[in-house]
């Protein structure tokens, strides 16, 4: 069958949207497709064109993927734009004299700025705000000025000017109207954002009527602005942002209907007057009306790419025009019927000068449904009102509550359940509340997974809140049966993904994902195989193909604090340390310029330390006797224990001497989470072994082992897994139970959580290690048995490794430290310098190593 | 605009990233496959303003490559440095290029 020809007029944000919906969901194989491009690169974002000034390059405003025309075939003519099109002969022609013919062709022109035509206006000094070209032209007409001016104060002149204060420019605002953003905002709205933009040294000049415009004519100022009432503002630079208006042009000339306020014409399904002609974004008309907002023309984009693919289910039924900006840095929300038209409707307003903040709400007559909303300084309500005003969801009683602040009272929460399935969720990406909660079912369980999965929320942000309302309804709501699927790339729970290793005896990354999974793999995916990598075959974790797979902790074997310097722990077994070692310590960290603390692991910490000083600083500490502490790891910490029997006169075993036994015994095994033990002399219980994921206590006849305690945020008693136990039955028990956690737990699942996660809790935990119920006991005691025959002291490896060291250096092409670390002195040692301290302490010229 | 030579490929272990220095900016360079694929954005992490993301993670999330700050996670796309979790924290990025087993940055 021959390809259908497709012919795409313009490339800007709707139109780019329309070739993604059309070939990733299409059949893209059975169109030939051509796009005309009018400006010098392909689609960009244009909603935050004003980032461009921060950013500056146009790679990030792409809207384009990289690949993606390749990929499709899709031809782009960059830099041509059709002008004439013929509809009679269906064929376009470009301004480079290209004649092409089409099947089937889109109009997605957008629109162009309207510029009122005063004296002055038409001026080449005179600039718009809607393309990179327009900002690079501004901002090298801005280097020249001082001061700069907007005329028109609606949504984009704000923004505008919002750019040329940040290119240092004195700015003012003139607007026609009485009230900035006389469109979306009542009178008293308007009034508070012209204070708080006021404040903050943007000046406002509204009921203001530019008659002429002297180019090159003013005296403070390169130009002069005269106004209707004799009135005069001199300035540098001018920009025009009083409106826009369809680029219909086109269509006009080639007889498709026209609207009579602007824009072409199209139906529900986005066809234009001419059947084989569709017109998506800025440029269409739909009942009488334009939309100058992106997501009416993404959905646009979807209905015209389903009707041109066969499926006509999908209609265009018109778009809700709230909006929540942040301009010039004060949050603005409006939502429907701002003004409150509709006769008989009822206002409710609340005003803090002090604060800077004016919400109202607009209410149906007869007091049952929310029409409108105004908010000025505080937009934290936006999510739900607009919830309420787009699903017609009920008002309370007394309607005011909706926006009094919360010291006021409780707020009536909405609560999710409230809306339908098809609730728009992010308007930025046409996601409904359904797709959300499909993607919850299939494993997104943070906001951030929904993120990237659906791209809600990635768009103006404003819709966050309410995304993580309905990822908690909806985890609440499947309640137990919420998949574990570890990450986007494996749809196993670690626990299945730990079997599936060892079962298969798989050694690398690549192949668990090759096997098991699919794609590249994330920070998610990646450590958590390679910490099953590592307690299945305990291999030294810095082999090459294993590097990339630990978190930065692993990669450079220490903690890295928050300013990039890493910390050094040596293990100090039970808590014992020798004065020959201490003075090793002292003397390095002396060297070295450490910070020096005891942890609360009963060790010592050197804090601060550069990584490209790390090897040097192990393989001294190493000299002196001591090995890694493993304090970096998801693996056991370190054995917390009392003086015990050896010198407390209370004391009935020898805690100590076990607890550097199990701290040598298992030190370096990888598990899901940190573990931390405790062992203690008698049941006064000072080293609080119970807080511990493995607490140990002694009795008269033996020990009592705890299982599953934890501190941190959520303290829990561990829990008596069996007592009385001798010396080797102890052990036992313990290689069981750890082997058996390490197995079975979910990613960075800590013992406590495991515990309480287990059907029949610490009894059916005790049916497994003490009574071997599974069979599983002689198992778990070898496969612990082979790990740790495996240890080594990973720094005493990397130490003696050289190679590995050009790795630690902080520059891959040069000796000197991080410039970006410095210290302020602090009760006798130092502490990083917060960034703000950074910026003011003249950085010290670094030292060559 | 200048080519900067930096490294040598091989220098960098496929799956990581490192930081070179080129001027006064510091610059995370990363290779996400054995090939000779490299991508180069800011190494200053723009929430805590610490020099860190060349020792990220690589993930890959939409389809594209990313790397994941060692500090707080926050995501930066390898091609651009646009940042996943809020677009106003993105950090720069640099042209890069591999030449006769040589990475090259353009400063
Ligand atoms: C500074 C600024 C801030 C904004 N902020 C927001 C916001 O916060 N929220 C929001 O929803 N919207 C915002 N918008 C509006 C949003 O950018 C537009 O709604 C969106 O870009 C419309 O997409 P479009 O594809 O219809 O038009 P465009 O993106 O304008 O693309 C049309 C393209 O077609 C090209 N073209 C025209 N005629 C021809 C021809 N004959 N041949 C070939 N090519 C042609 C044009 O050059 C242009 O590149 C903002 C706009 C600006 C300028
Ligand atoms: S727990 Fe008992 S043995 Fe240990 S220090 Fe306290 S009192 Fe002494
Ligand atoms: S509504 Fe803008 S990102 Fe969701």
């Amino acid at each position: 069958m021959a390809k259908t020809r497709l012919i795409v007029v313009g490339n800007g944000m709707v139109g780019q949207r329309f070739l993604e919906e059309l070939c990733e969901k299409g059949n893209p194989a059975a169109f030939d497709i051509t796009v005309f491009c009018a400006e010098p690169r392909v689609a960009y974002d244009r909603v935050h064109l004003s980032s461009y000034f921060s950013h500056h390059t146009d790679e990030d405003l792409s809207l384009v993927k990289p690949g993606f025309f390749e990929k499709y075939g899709i031809s782009v003519l960059v830099g041509e734009a059709v002008k004439q099109l013929d509809t009679a002969q269906k064929l376009v022609h470009s301004n480079k004299g290209k004649t092409m013919a089409y099947d089937k062709l889109v109009m997605a022109t957008g629109s162009s700025p309207w510029v009122p035509p005063i004296a002055g206006s038409a001026h080449h000094e005179c600039y718009v705000y809607r393309t990179i070209e327009d900002l690079n032209a501004i901002e090298a007409a801005a280097k020249q000025g001082k001061s700069g001016v907007v005329i028109g104060g609606g949504l984009l002149g704000l923004e505008a000017a919002g750019a040329l204060k940040a290119l240092g420019l004195d700015t003012h605002v003139v607007e026609y109207a009485p009230v900035l953003m006389a469109e979306q905002l009542d009178r008293m709205g308007g009034e508070m954002l012209r204070r708080k933009i006021n404040s903050l040294g943007v000046s406002v000049h509204t009921s203001r009527n530019t008659v002429n415009i002297a180019m090159h004519g003013g005296r403070t100022g390169l130009h002069r602005l005269n106004f209707a009432d004799g009135s005069t503002l001199d300035t540098d630079v001018i920009v025009f942002s009083t409106g826009i208006r369809p680029q219909d042009t086109l269509a006009r000339y080639s007889g498709l209907f026209v609207s009579e306020r602007g824009g072409i014409v199209i139906n529900d399904q986005c066809v234009t007057s001419n059947p084989d002609i569709y017109a998506i974004g800025e440029c269409a008309s739909w009942h009488g009306q334009y939309f100058g907002l992106v997501a009416p023309g993404y959905k646009m984009a979807q209905v015209a790419a389903d009707h041109l693919l066969g499926r006509k289910e999908l209609n265009f039924t018109g778009a809700d025009m709230s909006a929540k900006l942040k301009l010039l840095g004060v949050s603005v929300g409006s939502i429907g019927d701002a003004h409150g038209r509709t006769p008989g409707s009822r206002n409710y307003i609340f005003q803090d000068d002090q604060a800077g903040i004016y919400k109202k709400i607009v209410v149906s007559p007869d007091g049952t449904k929310l029409i409108g909303a105004v908010l000025v300084g505080d937009v934290d309500d936006y999510g739900q009102l607009l919830q309420m005003k787009l699903n017609d969801l009920p008002v309370p009683e007394h309607p005011d509550t909706l926006i009094l602040p919360s010291y006021a009272g409780a707020k009536p929460a909405m609560g999710v359940d409230a809306l339908p399935a098809s609730a728009v969720i992010c308007s930025c990406f046409d996601v409904s509340k359904q797709r959300i909660a499909d993607a919850v079912a299939a494993g997104c369980h943070t906001v951030a997974a929904i993120k990237a999965e659906t791209g809600a929320g990635t768009g103006c942000g404003g819709c966050v809140p309410l995304i993580a309302q309905v990822l908690n309804a909806e985890l609440a709501k499947q309640g137990i049966e919420v998949k574990n699927h570890l990450c986007e790339h494996f749809p196993h729970s670690r626990q299945e993904l730990f079997h599936l290793v060892k079962v298969g005896g798989l050694k690398t990354f690549g192949e668990v994902i090759a096997k098991h999974g699919h794609g590249y793999g994330c920070e998610v995916c990646k450590p958590t195989v390679g910490s099953i990598l590592a307690t299945v075959h305990n291999d030294y974790i810095l082999k090459p193909e294993h590097t990339p797979l630990q978190d930065t902790n692993d990669v450079f074997l220490g903690n890295m604090q928050k300013d990039g310097t890493y910390s050094v722990i040596p293990r100090m077994a039970g808590g014992e340390v020798t004065p020959e070692g201490l003075m090793a310590v002292a003397q390095v960290a002396k060297d070295f310029q450490l910070y020096t603390k005891i942890t609360g692991a009963q060790r010592i910490g050197l804090f601060g330390a550069h990584k490209g000083d790390l090897p040097e600083i192990w393989r001294r500490l190493i000299d002196a006797g001591f090995e890694t502490g493993q304090a970096y790891g998801k693996s056991l910490r370190m054995v917390k224990t009392c003086v015990g029997s050896t010198w407390c006169r209370f004391g009935v075993q020898d805690s100590v001497g076990l607890g550097v036994e199990l701290e040598h015994r298992y030190k370096g095994i990888r598990t899901p989470h940190k573990m931390k033990f405790g062992v203690s002399g008698c049941t006064r219980e000072c080293a609080e072994a119970q807080g511990k994921d493995v607490g140990i206590i002694a009795s008269d006849a033996g020990w009592n082992l705890f299982v599953g305690g934890n501190g941190g945020v959520k303290p829990r008693h561990a829990d008596l897994l069996a007592s009385d136990l001798d010396h080797e039955t102890l052990l036992r028990y313990l290689d069981r139970f750890l082997m058996f956690y390490a197995s079975t737990a979910d990613k960075l699942q800590r013992t406590a959580t495991w515990l309480e996660s287990l059907d029949g809790g610490i009894d059916y935990l005790r049916e497994v290690i003490v009574d071997d119920k599974l069979g599983l006991g002689a198992q778990l005691e070898a496969d612990m048995t082979e790990v740790r025959a495996k240890y080594e002291c990973e720094w005493k490896a990397t130490v003696e490794d050289t190679s590995q060291h050009a790795r630690f250096a902080h520059f891959i092409n040069s000796p000197v430290h991080d410039p970006n670390v410095a210290f302020v002195p602090a009760r006798e040692q130092h502490r990083p310098a917060s960034p703000a301290e950074r910026r003011i302490i003249p950085i010290r010229p670094v030292e060559t190593v | 605009m200048t080519w900067t030579t930096v490294c040598e490929l091989d220098a960098i272990v496929p799956g990581t990233g490192v930081c070179a220095l080129v001027g006064d900016a510091q610059i995370a360079i990363f290779r996400p496959h054995a090939d000779d694929t490299v991508y180069a954005i800011a190494n200053i992490d723009p929430f805590a303003e610490a020099s860190v993301l060349s020792r990220g993670l690589i993930c890959e999330h939409q389809g594209e490559l990313w790397v994941a700050s060692p500090l707080k996670k926050q995501r930066f796309r390898l091609r651009d440095g646009l940042c996943l979790e809020n677009r106003d924290y993105s950090v720069a990025s640099y042209a890069v290029r591999v030449s006769e087993g040589h990475i090259e940055v353009q400063n």
